[in-house]
């Protein structure tokens, strides 16, 4: 039974200039290197495949089996593009892992590009994370300056550029195929699938999209072995991966343990619920996952155990909400984030969000029937598997998980004649948030 | 704001942000961060320029400025304020902030507040999505920088700070710079901040402080069975 907390990824991040390649290398850091160069390119595949290693970007897809789709028959050049764009409402792993321990996610560029032969690299970084970017560019910088990029590094023969790119702005620029339109240089707009990128991606050639942390996981796979990755989690879900924390928890933050993980340990760990209050819904893996409630403490937070939950374990965004939050006010938001955020390709989407938030927001005000809440879940029909790209599908997850458990919480709004919340008791700085003193 | 044209410094390091792709188009969304370090915003001659250098159209450039929020077509503050209301943050106070520095700057979402006289900068103010430091709620972002766990009030007390020219550090980051010094280290030239601020902060480390106290690690290679013999452990520090 591995250890309740497993810090591997986060191990790096209470270390003096941890971001620097001295730091990095006196902890180990690069060793995986050699001994990937010294592996056949398909046995370093073959050993993430062994690992278990799934997509730590929301959908869970297993890493190896996407390297191996890559036709090397193909006489195209292969691309690797790291999906560093983290904007999911509630995810915030990469950001900080990119912060704290860069070179680990070059490291695993190098091996995992090596692994399906390709000889550029790309870091997709959004734009809203200055410090990220610098911290990420000078790693960058470090590894060609030790020989850990360029050319036959480490004397092997393998050859690697990286370029560190930044966004502009657009969560939908985090779903695959759009992310390729804005490394194109284009609106971020999703791509038709098939061809699928593996196929026909970056340039129309064969190209792997990772998320950060799954990338970063390889290097550790290949230096401790694959048994020793598949040793952690459970039976489906191995490993490792970051669980965020946010919202009416004593200590949010980030916690690194084995994959089956369940929030009330989470919770336990994280110091409980604030202080007098309640859990009283929660994301376990994004805005874009159904809503859980306090019956849902023990689900094991793996792919399978959320999945059978009615949720996704998604990115293991656990934003929680005490009893002071209005859920109807928390998925009006989110709804108006859809909204903003739909790139307008297709109709269900473009219109349906808009529709969504007009609906919710006449029940917010008290306005409306009950018939509303029919309406609502008549729309988000319209949506789910219909639009052309995942946000569309995402975009209803809250509305109608919301209503599954919160039904009599829409209606107090239509008897109170609008929200029976005080906002202000939901926030840190509780309802005095006009005269309290500055931080 | 006065509005030099670009200069062939700019024009020359627009080419170069061409050149590190394999096709040049790709070069886009860096580029146009960069005009907008040189120019304060988009504007109609850094549109033609780009789509000189990338040989597509204005059109197809201008498609692109508009799709992304980033890019600005009027110009912003010296300090670009965005407060997070999504809600997360929005629900932890996020909205209160927001609603308090638009009362006391005396403008809108997207709007620039007035220079007053003796101010040194501008500040501006829009609301931003999940900018990925949830567990640091309720986030304000100056110039893509982190200010993390703020209030109302010690968000006024902030943007008085930036329009006085007083030194103001990002909770997890470095001593702030411009808006357009910041859009210039986006268009991928370094500015040498990259050493100053932690490593991580206190949120960040939550777990894994917990993992210290109490002996917790990855399991030692050592004791995995039948694997090939490692060269060191990786969680033995
Ligand atoms: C709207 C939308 C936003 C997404 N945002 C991200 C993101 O910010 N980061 C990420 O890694 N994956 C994101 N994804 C998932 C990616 O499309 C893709 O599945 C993932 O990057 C694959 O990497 P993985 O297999 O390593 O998880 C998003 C998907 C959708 C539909
Ligand atoms: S579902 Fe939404 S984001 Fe996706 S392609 Fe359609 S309009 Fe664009
Ligand atoms: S909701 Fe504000 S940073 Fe995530």
């Amino acid at each position: 039974m591995p250890d309740t907390l497993t810090p591997v990824l986060t191990d790096m991040w209470d270390v003096d200039r941890a971001w620097t390649l001295p730091a990095y290398e006196a902890k180990g850091g690069y060793q995986s290197l050699d001994k990937a160069f010294a592996m056949k390119q398909d046995d370093v595949i073959a050993a993430v495949k062994d690992s278990g290693l799934r997509g730590r970007g929301g959908a869970g897809f297993p890493t190896g089996m996407k390297w191996s789709f890559i036709p090397q028959d193909n006489p195209r050049p292969k691309y690797l593009v790291v999906n560093a764009d983290e904007s999911e409402p509630g995810t915030c792993k990469d950001i900080p892992l990119m912060m704290g321990n860069p070179h680990v996610l070059v490291e695993g560029v190098i091996v995992s590009s090596y692994a399906i032969r390709a000889n550029k690299a790309f870091i997709y970084i959004r734009g809203e994370v200055l410090h990220v970017i610098r911290r990420v560019q000078a790693a960058v910088a470090e590894a060609y300056a030790a020989g850990h990029l360029g050319t036959n590094i480490h004397g092997s023969g393998y050859d690697l550029d990286v370029v560190v790119h930044a966004g502009a702005g657009a969560y939908i620029c985090g779903e695959e195929t759009a992310l390729l339109e804005g490394l194109e240089g284009r609106r971020g707009q999703p791509r038709l699938r098939p061809p699928f990128p593996a196929v026909a991606g970056l340039y129309a050639s064969p190209t792997v999209i990772n998320n950060v942390e799954s990338i970063a996981s390889v290097p550790s796979i290949i230096t401790n072995g694959a048994k020793w990755f598949a040793s952690m989690g459970t039976e489906k879900s191995k490993g490792f991966g970051i669980f965020s924390l946010s919202g009416h928890v004593q200590k949010p933050g980030q916690y690194e343990a084995p994959l089956g993980i369940t929030l009330r340990e989470l919770l336990d760990l994280a110091g409980g619920i604030r202080e007098g209050h309640d859990l009283k819904f929660w994301t376990p893996g994004g805005s874009s996952t159904p809503l859980l409630t306090a019956e849902h403490l023990d689900v094991p937070l793996d792919f399978e155990g959320v999945g059978a939950a009615g949720s996704m374990l998604g990115t293991r965004a656990l934003q929680i909400f005490d009893e002071t939050v209005c859920v109807v006010r928390a998925v009006l938001r989110w709804t108006e984030f859809y909204k903003h955020e739909s790139c307008g390709k297709c109709t269900p989407c473009r219109e349906g969000t808009w529709w969504l938030v007009q609906t919710l927001a006449r029940l917010e005000k008290g306005q409306g029937t009950e018939a509303d809440l029919d309406l609502l879940l008549d729309q988000c029909d319209n949506i789910l598997g219909r639009s052309f790209c995942a946000l569309g599908d995402g975009a209803t997850s809250p509305i109608s998980s919301s209503i599954q458990y919160f039904r009599d919480e829409y209606l107090a709004h239509l008897t109170h004649g609008g929200c029976p919340f005080d906002p202000a008791r939901s926030t840190v700085f509780g309802s005095a948030s006009t005269v309290e003193v500055s931080a | 704001m006065k509005n030099q044209s670009l200069d062939d410094k700019t024009l020359n390091e627009l080419r170069e942000i061409a050149g590190r792709y394999p096709e040049k188009r790709s070069g886009l969304l860096p580029m146009l961060h960069l005009v907008q370090s040189a120019q304060g915003k988009v504007t109609p001659e850094a549109i033609e320029a780009c789509a000189d250098i990338l040989d597509i159209s204005a059109a197809e450039v201008s498609g692109v400025a508009t799709f992304y929020t980033m890019y600005k077509r009027h110009a912003v503050g010296d300090f670009h304020v965005g407060v997070c209301t999504n809600t997360l943050c929005a629900v932890m106070g996020g909205d209160a902030i927001f609603d308090r520095l638009k009362e006391h700057l005396d403008i809108g979402n997207d709007e620039v507040a007035e220079q007053r006289q003796g101010d040194q900068y501008s500040v501006s103010l829009e609301h931003v999505e999940c900018n990925a430091a949830c567990d640091y709620a309720p986030v304000v972002m100056v110039n893509w920088e982190f200010m993390d766990n703020q209030t109302p009030e010690g968000a006024v007390q902030m943007v008085e700070a930036l329009r006085a020219g007083h030194d103001v550090r990002s909770t997890r980051g470095p001593r702030l710079c411009t808006w357009r010094e910041a859009e210039r280290v986006l268009a991928g030239f370094p500015d040498g901040r990259v050493d100053e601020g932690p490593a991580a902060g206190p949120a960040s480390l939550a777990g894994l402080a917990l993992a210290r106290e109490n002996g917790w690690k990855a399991p030692d290679v050592a004791a995995v069975p039948a694997v090939e013999a490692p060269k060191e452990g990786q969680a033995d520090a």
